[in-house]
């Protein structure tokens, strides 16, 4: 059962990837719950599983056990087919390489998703222009994207993952190819036009600057989440972490 | 999502480019060399082509091919003309001789003689003259390759090396000693030996031989309808003993010999499947690599709700346009080629066959091409975009 106002809701999800001595348990029975309206910060060391799960939570992957329900719906129990079509209609993605087609327009890139659930072309060019404007681009629809600054390319990849207007985006890590200031401004962006009552987002980092764009954080570790925090407490316990490691040094 | 696809394809200059001639490359190299091809065997048979008159052809049952006369006696067109249904029957000689030109140089030349009465079998083009000069006294057909080239006289007589003029109408040959006036000058089809052919009457042409028992080359028949050819074929086979074709039998018997006994079909075979393998090897390879540098933009697509058979179908548009472009190209540049070069240099003949082969071939090619490039990408999984 999916909790009051949860989006989505994990319970004892795991996945093993390979058999035998190559098996990697990579997720170990998650529990999670986030709500519409909320962006939820997914945290924690590398290999500890959050790109496995964003990718079940997405459904590009399919949990081995566990209750799942993302949007009303468990994708794993899903065909391919259904799987690519229910991501069409209700999953954005940003992704930390930014994944733009370099040889056409930033504003065809944007209509991608558009294209692809068979919307007529000259509807899709105009809703993504007017989306382009909307995360300051105007002007720059028919540059290629290798013309722009990452920061510009990760606003179009912002426009390109809000076009279809899906109610789950999951980022990947949106701000490790950019700046400090860049990346600031950059989840900025996304908590603001992002951000409102019937989506939520999923961001996967190891950015701690950008923790307070999130309004709950959840750690994971070797495979499951071990708690979930506010930017405050999360940063806490960073400043604790690193206080302790100097004193041992 | 097509033109996205197929900006796709233009937008990576380099490897486009690369694709592109590789298939153009492809192209040119198997249109050119079946073309010549065809046009060297088209070359073997130039004189049936120049003889439309007759229905069929009759020669000794040991000829080989057209050039490969084997005289038969006089007596075989009386026998000829006595089989029931045919219309006419004339006689041609053909042979090569050797002409003493104005200058005094001697050059092998390809003479055939027509029928006195009717001269059926004088070439149907002429460039100056008509074919009824050759009822006067001694006097010849050249064509225009042969007056300007083999033929073609020194512009000072002292030096024989120097620069040369087309032989004219009025000069004189020697043919076996015999006096031979140029008549007129004929437009004809190359022939595959690339002599000078000389046309005149069969009884000026026997006597422009050494003396010889048998005479008579070919006999040229024609049949009282058009319906009774097949059997009259047959009946002349029958009473006479002789080989009987018609003029497309003849020229496939022709073409069969230089297929069969010499080698160059393997030789343009070989060019053909070069072309073949150029174009496997850089256009086929050039796409695949083309769709490996775009798979994670195709990755990305997956993610973001497009169907396996959905990008299949995006990379076949690609591997269609890329193979339309290529085949295009190299039919034109070997169409160009081929046109812009004169006949007489170039045995050249595209016929409707050639572009089918070509574009069977591109078509191939840009199907494995594709089909490599299509496995890539429905195996891709969508969870590889988040692997960076």
């Amino acid at each position: 059962m999916t909790a009051a106002g949860a989006s989505i809701s994990c319970r004892g999800i795991t996945k093993t990837f390979g058999s035998g001595d190559a098996t990697v348990r990579a997720l170990r029975g998650v529990d999670l719950e986030a709500r519409y309206g909320e962006v939820m910060a997914l945290v924690g060391p590398s290999g500890c599983g959050k790109t496995t799960l964003i990718s079940i939570l997405a459904g590009l992957l399919q949990r081995d056990e566990g209750d799942l329900s993302v949007l009303g719906d468990d994708p794993s129990l899903m065909s391919s087919h259904q799987r690519t079509q229910w991501r069409g209609r209700n999953v954005g993605f940003i992704f930390q390489q930014f994944n733009l087609i370099p040889q056409v327009s930033v504003v065809e890139n944007v209509a991608v998703p558009l294209l692809l659930q068979g919307t007529r072309r000259r509807e899709a060019i105009e809703r993504s222009a007017a989306l382009l404007a909307e995360v300051g681009l105007r002007g720059r629809e028919q540059s290629r994207p290798n013309k722009l600054s990452g920061g510009q390319q990760q606003r179009v990849a912002i426009a390109r993952a809000l076009v279809s207007n899906p109610r789950l985006l999951v980022c990947d890590e949106p701000t490790s190819a950019l700046d400090g200031a860049t990346g600031q401004r950059v989840m900025g962006l996304i908590r603001d036009i992002a951000t409102h009552g019937e989506r939520v987002v999923i961001v996967v980092t190891h950015d701690e600057r950008i923790y307070h764009f999130a309004d709950r954080i959840a750690h994971l570790d070797d495979g499951k989440v071990t708690h979930v925090s506010t930017p405050a407490e999360a940063l806490a316990e960073s400043a604790a972490r690193m206080g302790d490691a100097a004193g041992r040094r | 999502m097509r033109a996205i696809a197929i900006k796709m394809l233009f937008g990576d200059s380099a490897k486009f480019y690369g694709i592109l001639l590789g298939l153009a490359f492809a192209t040119l190299l198997i249109a050119q060399q079946a073309s010549i091809f065809v046009g060297l065997m088209s070359r073997t048979y130039a004189l049936i082509e120049e003889t439309p008159q007759a229905d069929l052809w009759v020669t000794d049952p040991t000829m080989l091919f057209v050039d490969d006369t084997k005289p038969m006696q006089v007596t075989a067109l009386q026998r000829v003309r006595s089989v029931g249904g045919v219309k006419w029957a004339v006689p041609m000689f053909k042979s090569l001789l050797v002409a003493k030109l104005p200058s005094g140089a001697r050059q092998l030349c390809d003479v055939v003689g027509v029928d006195d009465a009717s001269l059926i079998g004088a070439p149907a083009k002429m460039v100056q003259g008509d074919t009824s000069v050759l009822r006067r006294p001694d006097t010849i057909i050249i064509e225009t390759r042969g007056a300007r080239t083999r033929l073609a006289q020194p512009l000072n007589p002292a030096d024989p090396a120097g620069p040369k003029r087309p032989i004219e109408v009025g000069e004189e040959l020697e043919l076996n000693e015999k006096r031979a006036v140029i008549g007129g000058i004929a437009e004809t089809k190359p022939t595959f030996q690339a002599v000078p052919t000389i046309y005149t009457t069969y009884s000026r042409a026997i006597g422009f031989s050494p003396a010889n028992r048998r005479t008579l080359s070919m006999i040229l028949v024609k049949a009282d309808s058009p319906e009774e050819i097949p059997a009259l074929r047959a009946r002349i086979e029958r009473e006479t003993g002789l080989a009987v074709y018609t003029p497309r039998d003849f020229a496939w018997k022709t073409i069969d010999f230089w297929m069969k006994q010499t080698g160059i079909p393997i030789n343009f075979g070989i060019a053909i499947a070069l072309g073949f393998l150029v174009g496997v090897a850089i256009a086929g390879q050039m796409f695949y690599n083309f769709t490996l540098d775009n798979l994670k933009y195709f990755g990305a697509m997956k993610a973001m709700g497009a169907t396996t058979p959905a990008l299949l179908g995006l990379v076949a548009l690609q591997g269609a346009v890329a193979g339309a472009l290529g085949l295009g190209l190299g039919l034109g540049v070997t169409s160009f080629v081929g046109l812009s070069i004169p006949e007489d240099k170039l045995a050249f003949k595209m016929t409707w066959h050639i572009p089918v082969i070509a574009a069977g071939a591109v078509i191939f090619i840009v199907v494995a091409a594709s089909s490599f490039s299509m496995r890539k990408v429905a195996k891709l999984d969508p969870a590889e975009v988040f692997q960076g």
